[in-house]
């Protein structure tokens, strides 16, 4: 059997200057053995591994100094309080936001779409009003908008996409019409890969006065973030799709959507006073954090946007990108193969089928070989029609992903085409 | 490579390449569609039924190896069966794939027992007992899909 890079001819070059060995060493889940063989964790888009950085965090919380925050006079309360507040502010730097308060901590990107869906799309959404989003929407970028669409008679449009899995603008504009009140897009698409060019949707929804929300939960551990240049209205990230825990993420919105908008849940810490005539809503961020946040995660979330500045977007995103290419040529080369998703510019997701091989079968035979990928749906089922596709095999890269289990991943995919020959 | 190989038996692959009783019955009396969510895989099961006999069944659809070769197993071993030998076996047989089954089940089971393996990758559970699922809906006459979740 020959490996990808005996059929291609070449290995693309793998800047020196990272060293991912160090990196993989931050990551204690890496170093175990699946199966009989090391684990080669190809699954990040789903969930990335974390660093003992962010573990370490999150251990220092529960046991030093775990309370409750805000409103605690005593010493623990304050430091929790303080490393709580600590985490907002770097998420306010890692998306270059103006202003800390800016910063809402939710339970991630669907929760961040729903609030945006019920406090400030829902007031001042009627029927014939219309939502735009993109063909390559997770799940979580269209079930939001269905449920507000059936509520109220307003229509959903999506924006088409062509064969290589990329936003057909001209058709966007189009779209664009004075009854247009939101539109909602992935910075990248979770099954294909593809970086949307989303300076120019915003660029050409600004022109007509339409809000934007940039779904970045597939972005934020690949792309350098900046939403004062974006000049976004909204932007949404996930902390475990950044090496960070589960059930923490992040709403940014501009202060003055945000102090107009009307509370998302009621609770504790999202008011100023209540007596049972009336209740006043605290300031923002905390009127949208209602109830004990998850604070331990914030912290973590905190740790491992730490972890990515302390190696730099700007030295991660090209080794990726070399990842990637090194990925795609290796994949292309096995006989069969069909690549989903070939946009021009993509990050990090390498979607694909294989003939004959149902990808449910390709993800057990990996799996056996210590190889971790996602087969299904993707929970992006329209982006499976779109390509008549029931289901792909994806394979999605992280910083700590080597060349060699790069070749791993060939020769499993070698050893599949031997089993279903 | 062990496990693998128990997974995906000579057998099982033969029957994923060229699955046996492929494609519509046109005198069918009932049919049901099954589908997966979780894969996507879905099958329609065609059942000729005449009194409690199952007189000829074909099913199509599309899935992986587990789930194709499993609805084409599952009609070479029903043809001829009364519902209640198939209400039986079909017991069996989840038994057999959720590694609930002793020997003795596997012995009476003739080519289905090549589905034991799949007792080791629990996931795959499901995609070896959709078609049956979907059986059972024809049988029942339940209209609708019907889905593993």
């Amino acid at each position: 059997m020959k490996s990808a890079y005996d059929v291609a001819g070449h290995r693309p070059e793998v800047s020196p200057a990272f060293d991912v060995a160090a990196i993989r060493s931050d990551f204690p889940i890496l170093k175990q053995i699946i199966h009989g063989k090391p684990l080669v964790y190809l699954d990040n888009a789903a969930t990335t591994q974390k660093p003992q950085q962010v573990i370490d965090e999150m251990v220092r919380f529960y046991s030093q100094y775990n309370s409750n925050i805000h409103r605690g006079v005593h010493t623990l309360s304050q430091r929790a309080t303080d490393a709580y507040e600590q985490a907002r502010a770097a998420a306010r730097a890692f998306l270059n936001a103006k202003e800390t308060r800016e910063i809402i901590f939710v339970r991630g990107t669907s929760e961040a779409i729903n609030l945006v869906a019920r406090s400030f799309v829902r007031p001042n959404l009627s029927a014939g009003d219309e939502i735009i989003i993109s063909a390559m929407e997770h799940h979580s970028n269209i079930v939001p908008w269905q449920m507000l669409c059936e509520e109220t008679g307003a229509h959903l449009k999506v924006i088409p996409i062509n064969d290589r899995g990329e936003l057909l603008l001209e058709e966007f504009e189009r779209l664009l019409t004075p009854r247009t009140r939101l539109v909602s897009i992935a910075h990248v698409s979770n099954a294909l890969g593809t970086v949307n060019p989303i300076r120019d949707v915003i660029r050409m929804s600004r022109k007509l006065g339409i809000p934007v929300l940039i779904d970045g939960a597939q972005a934020a551990a690949h792309l350098k973030i900046d939403v004062r240049e974006l000049d976004c209205d909204f932007y949404a990230i996930s902390g475990h799709k950044m090496y960070g825990p589960t059930g923490i993420g992040v709403l940014y919105g501009k202060r003055q959507h945000l102090e107009s908008m009307p509370p998302y849940q009621g609770g504790g810490d999202m008011i100023t006073s209540v007596t049972f005539e009336k209740t006043t809503y605290n300031e923002i961020p905390f009127k949208f954090e209602a109830g004990t946040s998850n604070i331990a995660g914030a912290i973590g979330l905190g740790a491992a946007i730490d972890y990515i500045n302390g190696i730099g977007k700007e030295v991660i995103a090209p080794y990726e990108n070399q990842l990637l290419a090194y990925a795609t040529e290796m994949i292309s080369a096995v006989p069969g193969v069909r690549i989903i998703g070939t946009a021009g510019e993509k990050t990090g997701v390498v979607s694909f089928v294989l003939e004959g091989v149902h990808p449910h079968d390709i993800g057990t035979v990996l799996d056996q070989e210590g190889i971790a990928i996602r087969t299904g749906h993707h929970c992006a089922q329209p982006v499976m029609e779109r390509f008549k596709v029931p289901a792909t095999a994806r394979a999605s890269f992280a910083l700590y992903n080597t060349r060699e289990e790069i070749d791993a991943l060939g020769r499993g995919l070698h050893h599949v085409i031997e089993l279903f020959k | 490579m062990n496990m693998l190989n128990e997974l995906y038996q000579e057998v099982i692959l033969d029957h994923n390449k060229r699955p046996r009783n492929f494609g519509e019955l046109d005198d069918a009396n009932h049919r049901a569609e099954g589908y997966n969510p979780l894969c996507g895989d879905r099958v329609t099961v065609y059942l000729k039924i005449n009194g409690d006999k199952i007189e000829d069944i074909r099913f199509k659809g599309s899935g992986c190896a587990i789930s194709t070769a499993s609805a084409s197993l599952m009609t070479e071993s029903l043809k001829g069966k009364s519902l209640a030998e198939v209400q039986e076996l079909f017991k069996r047989f989840r038994s057999l794939v959720t590694g609930k089954g002793g020997n003795g089940e596997k012995s009476e089971m003739g080519k289905l027992s090549v589905f034991q393996g799949v007792s080791e990758f629990p996931v795959r559970v499901k995609c070896a007992t959709l078609a049956w699922h979907t059986l059972q809906a024809a049988i029942e006459d339940k209209t609708g899909t019907i889905s593993t979740e």
